[in-house]
């Protein structure tokens, strides 16, 4: 009896220690990216966000200058405006194109297709979900790019008389408008599976009454359906939004992973702040003074912060969305 | 009241209807398209360069097989189970069984916002701190842990849904007919969970196996078989390959490349596709009780 409650004690011992892993793990990252970063924040300032020059400096010189108390190279400077532009362009796209799409697939797969079928279909649209972002990439430079080159940005700059952020040059395909296409298919199915979980669960007696009423189908998942999962729906596309702001790999192979300047039009290449990362990394390693490390410490602060926030917030609209229904949506 | 009837109107009406749901349609379309799109593409240009010297041979510095990847994949992918696994599970009861309330929704709350991490800060976190602070160099468990960094939520989540499905009262019953708690625990809480908690575990090391972001700093690359050193060999794996050697100036290289997404994209349907078992199993109930 009594080794079997030393066993239950050790038992849950372990089991809380185990819970609080994820909360641990967080704050050990959220630490370390701070300490890392903190040098970048006194060297550059809030300029960091609004600069543009992305520069490690004269990586040659005799020996590093000071500025505001640390060091680096001569005549670096941190500025990542165009890699927060590049981030927030490419995942707005993505939101405009995917979010439509998601959307009306669940409503389809929920209302317009036999049962039968759609418990065929969405095990695909999960799978979509599961697709490695690189093999994503992958599709994006064999068939997207030259799609956007060759036929749906030429058409997209005639219209650049009108709305001057169309107008060319095209490019070679690889750049804002690629990135936030692919990245439109990605996040696809994470806010479809979540809307099509959320329809699932309106309670089926007010949309019946509303139908019995003479409401068109329509109407009753306009005025019935979606006060329902109005906030559910709203934390699935800044989930979706979240994750576009921290995809990495197929950006980083259709961004066209530019620096140094905004993009001037819908077509050119980009960087995105985690793409940045990836990519500038092996090069930071050689600034003698360190900060270009500390600089993408920042960086990664920056995104995780973003991310976090998104996150926490989508999660919240997601848990008082279930409360509405009255139901418990993962 | 006789205008609000007007014949226009309902006409106008049942057409606004079918324009919605014929838009979802097309949308709906649309998504199965880009599937096919993606599956099709990868399938057919990938299966032009599978061989049985793929799964025999190396990479080299131009095209080669991809056995060192494959088993590198599967190293990482291992260990980070290893890892995570443990945790994950023990995590999750202690959040089914043990937290109160307001505290499993914290904690809930907290894994939810950890899964959104990007994959890439973790890749830093990883570099920084394994790779340069702790001098591990490119290796193994580096990349191991990052994975499992990433995965730690997933296993988490479902391992706490799965267990909180099993009836308290089965639990107390078992105590009440004279069960140790930790065999109560064993036999009735865990033994009918277990198939949503493997369906966690295995969805997880599908998630473990499409990252590149975190891997890149933390594993680095090999052109040789692991070893099963933990410190200091960098490992191959698979999405590296697609990912660089699609930028190479080779077919033979492009050709690789689209092989060993072809294979990451069949290890993820085999997932899939278990999973998909398992979740079958775990809502019949005939089967759960057994």
């Amino acid at each position: 009896m009594r080794r079997s409650r030393l066993w239950g004690r050790l038992f849950y011992g372990v089991t809380g220690f185990s819970a609080a892993m994820p909360l641990l793990v967080l704050l050990v990252i959220g630490g370390v990216l701070f300490y890392d970063a903190y040098p970048a924040w006194r060297f550059q300032g809030f300029s960091f966000f609004t600069g543009i020059d992305w520069n490690m400096g004269n990586m040659y010189a005799n020996g590093p200058m000071t500025q505001n108390g640390v060091q680096a190279a001569p005549g670096a400077s941190f500025g990542i405006l165009p890699f927060i532009v590049g981030t927030l362009g490419s995942s707005l796209i993505a939101l405009l194109l995917g979010v439509p799409v998601a959307v009306l697939t669940a409503f389809a797969l929920v209302y317009r297709v036999p049962s039968r079928v759609a418990a065929v279909l969405s095990p695909l649209i999960e799978l979509l979900a599961g697709i490695p972002s690189v093999v994503y990439g992958l599709w994006a430079l064999a068939v997207l790019a030259p799609f956007v080159e060759f036929q749906l940005g030429p058409w997209l700059a005639t219209l650049g008389h009108v709305v001057p952020y169309l107008a060319g040059p095209v490019g070679t395909g690889l750049g804002m408008l690629t990135s936030g296409l692919v990245l439109g298919v990605m996040i696809v199915p994470i806010i479809a599976a979540t809307t099509r979980d959320l329809l699932l669960q309106v309670p089926r007696l007010p949309m019946e009454g509303a139908l019995a009423l003479g409401m068109t189908p329509a109407e009753c998942l306009r005025f019935i359906a979606l006060p329902y999962i109005r906030r559910g729906l709203f934390g699935a596309i800044i989930l979706g939004w979240g994750r576009a702001l921290g995809e990495t790999m197929a950006v980083l192979m259709i961004s066209g992973n530019a620096d140094n300047y905004t993009p001037p039009n819908l077509y050119s290449p980009i960087s995105t702040m985690a793409s940045t990362i990836a990519t500038l990394l092996d090069s930071a390693l050689t600034d003698f003074s360190g900060m270009a490390v500390h600089a993408l410490a920042l960086i990664a602060v920056t995104l995780l912060i973003i991310t976090m926030l998104t996150n926490l917030f989508a999660r919240l609209m997601m848990q008082l969305g279930s409360r509405d229904i009255g139901v418990e949506v993962s | 009241m006789a205008t609000v009837l007007h014949k226009g109107r309902s006409a106008r009406r049942s057409i606004q209807s079918g324009v919605l749901w014929g838009v979802s349609i097309l949308a709906l379309l649309l998504v199965l398209f880009l599937v096919v799109d993606i599956l099709w593409l990868v399938v057919v240009k990938g299966a032009a360069g599978l061989h049985v010297t793929t799964f025999s041979t190396d990479t080299t510095g131009i095209a080669g097989g991809l056995q060192n990847a494959i088993l590198g994949t599967l190293q990482l992918i291992l260990f980070s189970a290893l890892i995570a696994g443990p945790i994950g599970i023990l995590g999750g009861a202690y959040m089914a069984l043990f937290a109160g309330a307001r505290s499993a929704r914290i904690l809930r709350f907290v894994s939810d916002v950890m899964a959104g991490v990007p994959s890439i800060v973790i890749g830093y976190f990883g570099y920084t701190v394994m790779v340069e602070h702790w001098g591990w160099g490119f290796s193994s468990l580096a990349g191991a842990i990052s994975l499992a960094m990433l995965t730690l939520p997933y296993i988490v989540r479902t391992t706490e849904s799965s267990l909180r499905q099993v009836p308290k009262s089965y639990y107390e019953g078992a105590l009440a007919l004279g069960l140790s708690p930790t065999t109560a625990l064993r036999t009735v809480l865990f033994r009918p969970a277990l198939p949503g908690i493997l369906t966690g575990m295995l969805l997880a090391v599908s998630i473990g196996l499409g990252e590149t972001a975190p891997l890149i700093y933390t594993a680095g690359w090999s052109n040789f078989n692991p070893t099963m050193q933990l410190f200091k060999n960098p490992v191959g794996y698979l999405t590296y390959v697609v990912w660089t050697y699609l930028n190479e100036p080779y077919d033979a290289a492009h050709q690789l490349a689209y092989t060993a997404a072809l294979l990451l994209v069949l290890l993820v349907l085999c997932l899939h596709i278990v999973v998909r078992v398992l979740q079958r199993q775990g809502t019949d109930p005939s089967q759960t009780r057994s």
